[in-house]
């Protein structure tokens, strides 16, 4: 059976006060691989959730084989042929591989009971026909997260998908893993299955793609047929600027070292190691950022440093001070400020207000004896709104109210504001994707913030997803995959590309290329 | 975005609570009439009887204010995130201790008194700590060992008490005088003859303090902000574990306090079962007040004056219609703030 | 024979036990948390008197005790799932609301506040001439033993070899990816809210039908240990089946052993204290479905 012949035309969708898809067509041919490509908040996701039925556009329409139809829910779009592999996937983990694949449309035996013979031997029909090497009895809380992705095409197939969108596919697999991807995505398109590809990565295009469109801050900028484009070209019309060039900053020789690990171990929360021996200096007076796919043991490095959760083995000395065992308060007695990356979780109580918000984690400082609270708290916060730019600097207000960039400001606020005496200064700086969510004009004031912090004398510790970002901001760059530091350079000495190439695993004796 | 919209959301907070006992009165005027009654009539008898008179409201503080005391527990305990079910064991406990202290201990008149209240503080606070402990250590769901304990605490009391109870009946040996707590009516003669006594002023006292407590203190803030994000509380080198200690054990010392209404201020000695469901209502109150002294302080008193009004109707209608409609205010008052709290959530 | 009649009497005791217990499983698989079984319980006892006294018939008041149960779940359903609100709370208002509700019946229908007249109980069948067995007889003669018996394998079907358990289980997992497949959340959620209450009212039956009468607050705390039974069996029928014979031996032996030198208080807390140690892990991680608890919120993608 052919695939659809899928058209967008002119979808727009906003999400609050941004426009995430603005007047969007595309065309999705029968038998194709096409590529939507752009940056971060490009709006590519939510594109592929309007036609999955996830959203519903503000205007537009789309149509299938020339109809128009109306997608209310996934259901609908699963109807028509339509499937998605989501970023996260919606697997049920005690649950088997095939009564996740059959979940919903479940073969009957008898009253109302589960044919398990019947749906086990359909799966493993299914998986064989498309190549997907998948064990139709394993639990999904013990498969790798490839092959976790395979049961997720599976659903989707088994549901008679046509058109397949699969949103980031790679971001959370190993090298062997892609390459495998890669092999049933062909045999899928050999099979007429057309396939969506929701990615940042040009090598995937370049590897995979008849089609590409690329989108960026909602709209379509260009495209074409891959083979008549190179990835300059793409990359340019993804970013839409020459590169932002390095900030301008006082040459600064590095200090003593603020923030050190030594042979770090870290498990995750599966109990397997994502931290594998790292050790490195940050250093008073530098911006160390660290680049990565987020999934490569950043998150349990940055727990680690902040004293949430303890190291397997090795250490790590903040302030020059070597501290065992773990203690959040500890760490931050030591001199530590936590930008996390999960603010509403980590970084703030989205019910408090934005004064108490502004002594989370200075509440000791901040008290009088056993006092905290009142007058005397919100006048304490004028200051630091005022100074942070916080939008609108009302004490009162409730923090999970406030938009993305200002309550990023008021996290920066409370970490790298000035301590009173007698509280440990700052000395080292924990900046996880700083500028995640957030508008541009905060995005300026921030990076200006890190700068003037490092210009004070701090070590500060960046790590992000934006390539950009990382290599604006930072003196030096470390590079983690797989758990692992696999490559330190210099922004002067290095460009997206290369750092792309390192971070998705490349092996060192390949030579530099521009 | 008007800055109305989040004023709205925020008076919405306080009209749910509102809401949820005008339903329920309602629901109860559906029970009044299917007996054949008038609702309205039934319901301007029982507010004239709770509050339009002297011995009337003196009855109605009577029984107001343990509520206040496990109103006030409750609300500590779910402000740091934590569900205190076992307030009616820690009140029982507590009344246990003191009673205890206040017949046998042999300490002169002037430190009897404290004595006997610190009894009942430790033994309540104590019984609230062993599910705060496992909690914090082992992360054992409070609810179901709270709920657990009130009946551990039954079968205690009954052993412990074996040899101590007066034979005829089960109860203590009355308290010597210097543990009585005076009536109100010694101050007030408008009260005379109820047994309002001064616990209600302990637990007003009590509501000011906590009050201070979670928003004036830097363990208030610390107790708030583990119920509201324990992982930023976390971040932020918040010991959890150590708060959720803290605030159960703070909140057992109150409910454990609230004892003394009977035992020191009423009848002067300990008797079975003489909590009579405090604990339980004390949920409701805690619910309807939103875990505010001052919301708690209204709700107690709203209850108090419910299940005092009730005996007067007994005649007409069963004063059980009072514990079904203890019932139903719960129920509407978690349906009324979750659908508020949504509203809010979407014009914030 | 004194074995066997101690095992009769144990196994007599764990019937309403085991019965909410069930019930209590396949609603918290379904992601509900289902404190309200005390209440359920109650109303149960309650429907059962009703009927068996206003008709003389005691399957009239099993019936009317399932609708009692039904009732009461339904209303346990609305407020978690439709409204969202907190089950646990729900549940505790639940409980309050049977326990006024029941005294306010009894007092307005009975015109007592503490025992309904004596009502016929449930007849004993004569099945297989198993009866007629020394000791155990009475008990296998009992059509709700019986039923409660027959409730293990075919709960454990439901939940484990049923398509809809397989629905339900993957909702109180992760109803997202649930509702994602298109499945209703809400729907099957509340279908296992009720088939609690049909569980557990049936449980209360049980103890009015024994009792021949209904008493105030007669359902004294077992819905709550059937809850504990539930946790300590892993959600499992058979496991809370089997803890509740565990706890209806305890009290078994509670029983035989009053006015012995042992305190007997302590062996009526026994029940309590196992639970307690269940959830603290030492016998073996007790762990829940994932998402129970929580409420579902198709806005919150």
């Amino acid at each position: 059976m052919l695939a659809p012949h899928v058209s967008l035309r002119d979808i727009t969708r906003r999400c609050g006060n941004v426009v995430a898809n603005d007047r969007v067509s595309l065309e999705l041919l029968p038998g194709q691989v096409h590529a939507i490509v752009g940056e971060n908040g490009a709006g590519k996701s939510t594109l592929m959730k309007v036609l999955y039925g996830l959203f519903q556009p503000d205007s537009g329409e789309i149509l299938i084989d020339g109809r128009p139809v109306r997608l209310p829910d996934p259901e609908a779009a699963m109807h028509l042929g339509l499937g998605m592999v989501h970023q996260h996937f919606m697997l049920i983990d005690t649950l088997s591989v095939t009564e996740n694949v059959v979940l919903g449309r479940e073969p009957l035996q008898g009253l109302g009971a589960f044919d398990r013979a019947k749906a086990e031997a359909d799966v493993a029909a299914l998986a064989k026909r498309y190549s997907l090497p998948v064990d139709p009895r394993a639990r999904i809380s013990q498969l790798s997260v490839g092959a976790q992705q395979r049961v997720e095409i599976l659903k989707a197939l088994f549901r008679g998908a046509r058109v397949l969108i699969l949103d980031e596919p790679t971001a959370v697999l190993t090298p062997q893993e892609v390459d495998e991807l890669f092999v049933v995505l062909r045999a899928l398109q050999h099979d007429g299955v057309s396939i969506v590809l929701i990615t940042h990565k040009l090598g995937e295009v370049k590897a995979l793609a008849d089609v590409v469109t690329v989108m960026r801050a909602g709209r379509v900028v260009g495209g074409g047929r891959v083979a008549e484009l190179t990835t300059n070209q793409i990359s340019e019309l993804m970013v839409g600027r020459v590169l932002a060039p390095l900030r301008q900053r006082t040459a600064r020789v590095p200090g003593e070292s603020l923030l050190a690990t030594r042979s770090l171990e870290v498990n995750d929360e599966r109990g397997l190691r994502a931290v594998r021996g790292v050790s490195f200096d940050v250093r008073a007076g530098e911006i160390v950022g660290l680049a990565g796919i987020d999934g490569n043991g950043q998150h349990e490095l940055l727990e680690s440093l902040a004293g949430l959760c303890a190291p397997h083995a090795g250490t790590i000395s903040i302030g020059g001070h070597l501290l065992a065992g773990h203690s959040a308060r500890a760490h931050r007695e030591a001199g530590l400020a936590n930008i996390p990356s999960d603010r509403l979780k980590r970084g703030l109580v989205s019910d408090m207000t934005l004064a108490e918000n502004l002594v989370l984690g200075r509440q000791r400082e901040a008290s009088h004896g056993p006092w905290l609270g009142g007058p005397a708290l919100e006048a304490r916060a004028r200051g630091p709104l005022a100074e942070y730019d916080v939008r609108p600097p009302e004490p009162r207000g409730i923090a999970g109210q406030r938009s993305g960039g200002n309550q990023q400001k008021l996290i920066a606020a409370r970490e790298l504001g000035k301590r009173s005496a007698g509280a440990p200064p700052v000395r080292a700086i924990l900046a996880a994707h700083p500028t995640r969510g957030v508008d541009l004009g905060a995005i300026e004031f921030l990076h200006g913030q890190l700068l003037a912090a490092r210009d004070a004398g701090c070590a500060v510790l960046l790590v992000s997803c934006e390539l950009s970002e990382v290599l604006a901001l930072s003196d030096r760059i470390l590079v983690m995959y797989e758990g692992r530091i696999v490559h330190e350079t210099t922004p002067a000495a290095t460009n997206e590309r290369t750092l792309g190439q390192w971070m998705t695993g490349r092996v060192a004796s390949q030579g530099e290329s521009a | 975005m008007s800055a109305s919209r989040p004023r709205l959301a925020a008076a919405l907070g306080w009209a749910a609570p509102l809401a949820a006992v005008l339903a329920a009165l309602a629901a109860g005027a559906v029970f009044i009439a299917a007996i054949g009654e008038s609702p309205l009539e039934i319901y301007a008898l029982m507010f004239r009887e709770a509050f339009g008179t002297g011995y009337g409201l003196g009855q109605t503080l009577f029984k107001t204010t343990p509520l206040l005391f496990t109103g006030l527990a409750v609300a500590l305990a779910f402000r740091a995130g934590l569900f205190n079910i076992g307030v009616e064991s820690q009140m029982y406990l507590g009344g246990f201790a003191a009673a205890l202290v206040g017949a046998y201990a042999p300490l002169p008149g002037v430190l009897l008194l404290p004595a006997t209240l610190l009894a009942a503080a430790v033994a309540g606070g104590a019984w609230g700590a062993i599910p705060g402990s496992l909690k914090a250590r082992f992360g054992a769901h409070e609810v179901i060992n709270t709920i657990m304990l009130n009946f551990i605490a039954i079968s205690l009391v009954s052993w412990i008490g074996r040899g101590l109870f007066e034979t005829a009946s089960v109860r203590t040996r009355d308290i010597a005088a210097g543990a009585w707590l005076p009536r109100l009516d010694t101050l007030l003669p408008e009260f005379r003859g109820a047994p309002a006594n001064f616990s209600l002023l302990l637990a007003l006292v009590l509501a000011v303090l906590v009050g201070v407590l979670l928003f004036r203190t830097r363990l208030g803030y610390e107790l708030r902000a583990v119920g509201m994000n324990a992982s930023a509380a976390e971040a932020a080198g918040i010991s959890i574990g150590r708060s959720q200690v803290l605030a159960m054990s703070l909140s057992g010392a109150i409910a454990g306090l609230g004892g003394v209404n009977f035992v020191l201020g009423y009848k002067h000695y300990f008797e079975l079962e003489f909590t009579g469901g405090a604990g339980f209502i004390g949920i409701a109150v805690a619910l309807l007040g939103r875990n505010h002294p001052f919301g708690v302080l209204l709700a107690a008193l709203f209850f108090g004056g419910l299940s005092h009004g009730a005996l007067v109707i007994n005649q007409r209608v069963p004063r059980e219609l009072v514990n079904v409609l203890q019932g139903l205010v719960i129920l509407f008052a978690i349906s009324a703030q979750a659908v508020a709290a949504r509203l809010a959530r979407r014009w914030a | 024979m004194e074995v066997l009649l101690f095992v009769a009497a144990a196994l007599r005791i764990s019937v309403p036990y085991a019965l909410a217990a069930m019930g209590a499983a396949v609603s918290e698989r379904g992601g509900v948390i289902c404190i309200a079984l005390e209440g359920i319980m109650l109303n149960g006892a309650l429907g059962y008197v009703l009927g068996a006294h206003a008709t003389g018939n005691p399957w009239v008041g099993l019936s009317t005790a399932v609708l009692a149960g039904l009732a009461t779940a339904w209303l346990h359903a609305e407020v978690t799932v439709r409204f969202r609100a907190d089950q646990i709370t729900s549940g505790l208002g639940i409980n309050l609301l049977a326990a006024g509700l029941t005294r306010f019946v009894l007092v307005r229908v009975f015109h007592s506040s503490s025992n309904s007249p004596r009502v016929v109980g449930l007849p004993d069948w004569d099945l297989f001439g198993l009866s007629r067995l020394p000791a155990i007889g009475p008990l296998l003669g009992s059509p709700l033993v019986l039923l409660t018996a027959a409730c293990v394998p075919l709960v454990w079907w439901l939940l484990f070899r049923s398509v809809f358990g397989l629905r339900l289980r993957s909702i109180g997992e992760n109803p997202e990816a649930a509702a994602s497949l298109g499945l209703h959340v809400p729907r099957y959620r509340t279908q296992g809210v009720l088939i609690c209450g049909a569980l557990a009212s049936l449980a209360g039956a049980w103890l009015a039908s024994e009792q021949h009468s209904f008493n105030d607050g007669m359902t004294g705390g077992r819905g709550y240990i059937a809850l504990a039974a539930m946790i300590v069996g892993k959600w499992n029928p058979v496991g809370a089946a089997a803890a509740c014979l565990l706890f209806g031996t305890a009290d078994a032996l509670q029983i035989r052993l009053q006015g012995s030198a042992f305190p007997s208080e302590l062996l009526q807390a026994l029940p309590y204290l196992v639970t307690m140690l269940a959830l603290a892990g030492f016998i073996g991680r007790a762990v829940a479905p994932k998402a129970v608890g929580v409420p579902f919120d198709p806005d919150q993608r």
